[in-house]
């Protein structure tokens, strides 16, 4: 299927726009997306006056795995293991949609021409909602690159925004696969790192406070994201158990010969009309509930990956630390041991008050002073202050508008249902 | 006394329409109680009658009736009146399952649900009976109402609304199998047969729709509770005061909107769900009567093929010249004369009841339908009424995160 997507700003839900026009110096947005047959091309567009660009204006067209090689590169470059990464954007998805749209094609005998024709109207509009947001998960992606001091500058980010042919990033073969894998089982020991499980004893009453935070906080809000979708998933379903009910109530009327006539089309009438009304609820509280939770969580989890790395350096000098002593009892290989001591030490140290600070400490950087918030016992830190803010704002965004929507919709079936009753009361 | 064999065609129902059925009378059903222990207990459920009707002693009073009860009474109603071709009301569904959980003592909300589920059903059954002219004269419904003592019904099994269904639609096959070819002199039956086939379908349809309906909103109210709890809990863990306070406020909206949807959904199937299904019933003993009516031509047709063969026999007699024979045969042919005429009075009989009794039903179903329907609606905007309202004041709430 061909869908193609002018991406003007209204269209586009934006639940996690971020406030970030903030810097002009660098804008990026993607001003079109195809979807063909099994993939999404989206173009990439750039506005900037930075020097390194050969020009102030280009595109590029990029496919998810590219944007999934650019978030990996974030991730493993050690220089940046002190930041937030953002999250990356999930893969486009139209299976559900699909496999629903194929279903309804092999047709059913007891559904008439009607119903299947609503039926695949809600279907088109499906994947019309799924495919405009995959469009703003990787535009939100880019535009915090975009945003974020240290990492706007990064030479593969160049790459990915002008590099104008194709970045030959194949899917993972085999052995990346396996690769993945046992990262996962990495992970678990991080799991147990973080949970405090494996004995390691926190040295900062900063970083101690916000691991229980964040650690809560995660869990807490995939439950809630995961239960927002069920909601919604509920009002779904209401709202095609209308299709048959108003089909059922137009045949009614038009077989009816005394006055129940009009009384069931014009409640077949009511119950098409309500069916709009809470598919909008559906999609809206997909939007401005479900979608930012789920934002949030990811976010939430790249929070706790820093955290992660953090702890992994700080285990890695605690084992030095042991090593050192060791070599020091049995004086041998002292040499190389004070050595390593000193590289877990200077790396602890560095991913610590970068955390904090949210610049790369490195040799010339000069030793900022850490800053105090009011109110707060704690030193603040710009990346982990900055995931508080952007959370904040982002829910008082869409919490705000949820209200509004959910008031609108509850107004027009009010509207609906008492023009319907007027009608029907004033029958003989 | 010979009454014309096509009647005109809607005298009977404009008739029936002119009438204006004012019945004083009001049945209530309720205050389900559990008596006895065991497999033997039973509900035991109040029925007061309120009335300004001369025939009755007082105008309020009450007894105690069960599930049985009603069943005898139907049945008794029943065998009575089915066969005249007046439309008895069928009562409620029996249901081993609910009520044995009931008996066991399942003090759950499902069966809580059974009960009450039951209680509206026996109270629409009274309601509707009590409604039907001539079944309100009948000394047994009185008896009903008004006997402080009632001899139990035995045999229910077979007697239950479920069972005289089935006798009347097995009536109905084997009818159809002897493909009785019926000279209907009368187009307005076929009509009707067919418009009432046709309303059969479409509420059956629309019936289970509707069921499905009110699945999904149970559904939904399940699950906006669980998310409720869900963002009670994320509220707690947010260190930022006024969005912690925001989402603890949203957690308070979400469970008074599940409140809502379990409200809504009683509505859904009480009065929608319910009603659908009470007139799929009611249709089926329509469907019932109209059987009986062919019963009753076929009973006529084959009185006159049998008074045909006894004039054939007298005949043959004469010829034969037996004198005691002739003498026997003219007595049959007596006795078949009656039996003709006698199979002609019943049948039109009926189709007169018929006619009469389908302009009082399509009345009384389009009063039934256009009252339910304006109240399930009321129910609708009530619903939307209240979620404006929850929304309205959780909305400064939100604005109020800084």
């Amino acid at each position: 299927m061909e869908e193609h997507l002018e991406a003007g700003k209204e269209s586009k839900p934006s639940s996690m726009s971020p406030d970030l026009q903030g810097d002009s110096s660098l804008q990026v947005e993607i001003s079109d997306a195809v979807s063909e047959r099994d993939k999404v091309k989206f173009t990439v567009q750039t506005k900037s006056c930075v020097p390194h660009f050969a020009r102030t204006e280009f595109s590029v067209v990029r496919h998810h795995e590219e944007f999934i090689w650019l978030h990996n590169a974030y991730v493993e470059n050690e220089e940046y293991a002190g930041l937030i990464i953002p999250p990356a954007p999930p893969r486009p998805d139209f299976e559900a949609s699909r496999e629903k749209l194929q279903k309804l094609g092999e047709g059913d005998s007891s559904i008439t021409r009607e119903e299947l024709a609503k039926m695949k109207e809600e279907l088109e509009a499906e994947y019309l909602a799924i495919f405009k947001k995959t469009v703003a998960m990787h535009e939100v992606f880019l535009q915090r690159l975009a945003a974020h001091p240290t990492l706007r500058r990064d030479h593969n980010f160049f790459v990915f925004l002008e590099y104008g042919q194709d970045l030959s990033v194949r899917g993972k073969n085999r052995k990346e696969l396996l690769g993945g894998f046992l990262r996962n089982i990495v992970k678990s020991a991080d799991e147990a790192l973080i949970t405090g499980m494996s004995g390691l004893k926190e040295v900062d009453d900063f970083f101690e406070h916000e691991r229980t935070f964040l650690l809560e906080y995660h869990t807490r809000i995939r439950d809630a994201c995961l239960r927002a979708d069920r909601v919604m998933h509920s009002h779904k379903c209401l709202a095609d158990d209308y299709i048959p009910i108003s089909a059922a109530l137009s045949s009614l009327g038009t077989q009816e010969v005394n006055q129940l006539k009009t009384s069931f089309l014009k409640l077949a009438e009511l119950f098409e009309r309500l069916r709009k009304l809470e598919g909008r609820v559906a999609s809206d509280e997909d939007l401005k509930l479900s979608d930012m939770l789920r934002y949030y969580l990811r976010d939430s989890q790249a929070a706790k990956d820093l955290l992660y790395r953090r702890l992994r350096a700080l285990a890695d000098y605690e084992n030095a630390n042991k090593t050192l002593d060791k070599a020091r009892t049995r004086n041998r290989e002292v040499r190389t041991a004070e050595s390593h001591q000193q590289l877990c030490c200077q790396r602890f140290e560095r991913l610590s008050d970068s955390a904090k600070q949210g610049k790369p400490h490195g040799p010339g950087a000069p030793a900022t002073a850490l800053l105090t918030l009011p109110g707060s016992p704690f030193l603040s830190s710009p990346e982990l202050m900055d995931f508080r803010s952007r959370r904040v704002s982002s829910f008082r965004k869409n919490l705000i508008e949820l209200a509004e929507l959910e008031l609108k919709h509850a107004k027009a079936s009010t509207l609906l249902l008492r023009n319907t009753l007027v009608i029907l009361k004033g029958e003989p | 006394m010979s009454a014309p064999v096509i009647f005109d065609r809607s005298r009977e129902e404009i008739e029936e329409e002119a009438n204006g059925d004012v019945f004083d009378i009001e049945i209530g059903v309720s205050d389900p109680e559990k008596v006895g222990d065991g497999m033997n207990a039973y509900m035991a459920y109040r029925v007061t009658t309120k009335t300004s009707l001369s025939m009755f002693s007082k105008s309020e009073f009450s007894v105690k009736r069960r599930f049985s009860d009603f069943l005898g009474l139907h049945s008794k109603l029943a065998s009575k009146y089915l066969h005249v071709g007046y439309i008895v009301p069928p009562a409620p569904e029996k249901s081993i399952v609910g009520m044995t959980k009931v008996k066991v003592g399942k003090e759950d909300s499902s069966s809580t649900e059974f009960v009450e589920k039951r209680r509206a059903a026996l109270e629409r059954y009274l309601q509707r009976t009590v409604k039907h002219p001539t079944l309100l004269q009948d000394p047994d419904l009185r008896q009903f109402l008004e006997s402080s003592e009632l001899p139990r019904a035995v045999n229910t099994q077979a007697l239950s609304g479920a069972g005289i269904l089935r006798m009347v639609n097995k009536a109905a096959d084997a009818v159809n199998k002897m493909t009785i070819k019926m000279n209907e002199s009368d187009a307005w039956f076929e009509e009707k047969q067919q418009q009432f086939e046709n309303l059969d379908q479409q509420l059956r349809k629309l019936h289970a729709s509707v069921e499905a309906l009110v699945c999904h909103r149970k559904e939904l109210s399940a699950n906006t509770a669980a998310f409720a709890k869900s963002a009670a809990m994320l509220g707690n863990s947010e260190d930022h005061t006024a969005l912690s306070r925001a989402l603890s406020q949203l957690a308070e909206v979400e469970e008074k909107i599940d409140q809502l949807h379990q409200e809504q959904a009683f509505a859904d199937f009480y009065m929608f769900s319910e009603l659908l299904s009470d007139y799929i019933r009611l249709i089926a003993a329509v469907k019932g009567v109209f059987d009986h009516r062919m019963k009753c031509w076929q009973k006529w047709e084959d009185a006159q093929i049998t008074l045909l063969k006894k004039r054939e026999t007298e005949a043959k007699m004469m010829v034969a010249n037996k004198p005691d024979k002739i003498q026997q045969a003219k007595n049959e042919i007596r006795e078949w004369e009656a039996k003709v005429q006698q199979g002609e009075r019943d049948f039109e009989q009926i189709s007169k009841t018929i006619r009469k009794e389908v302009g009082r039903f399509e009345k009384q179903r389009v009063k039934d339908f256009k009252t339910v329907i304006i109240k399930y609606l009321e129910s609708l905007v009530q619903t939307q009424q209240q979620l404006i309202k929850y929304w309205e004041a959780f909305l400064p709430e939100a604005k109020a995160i800084a």
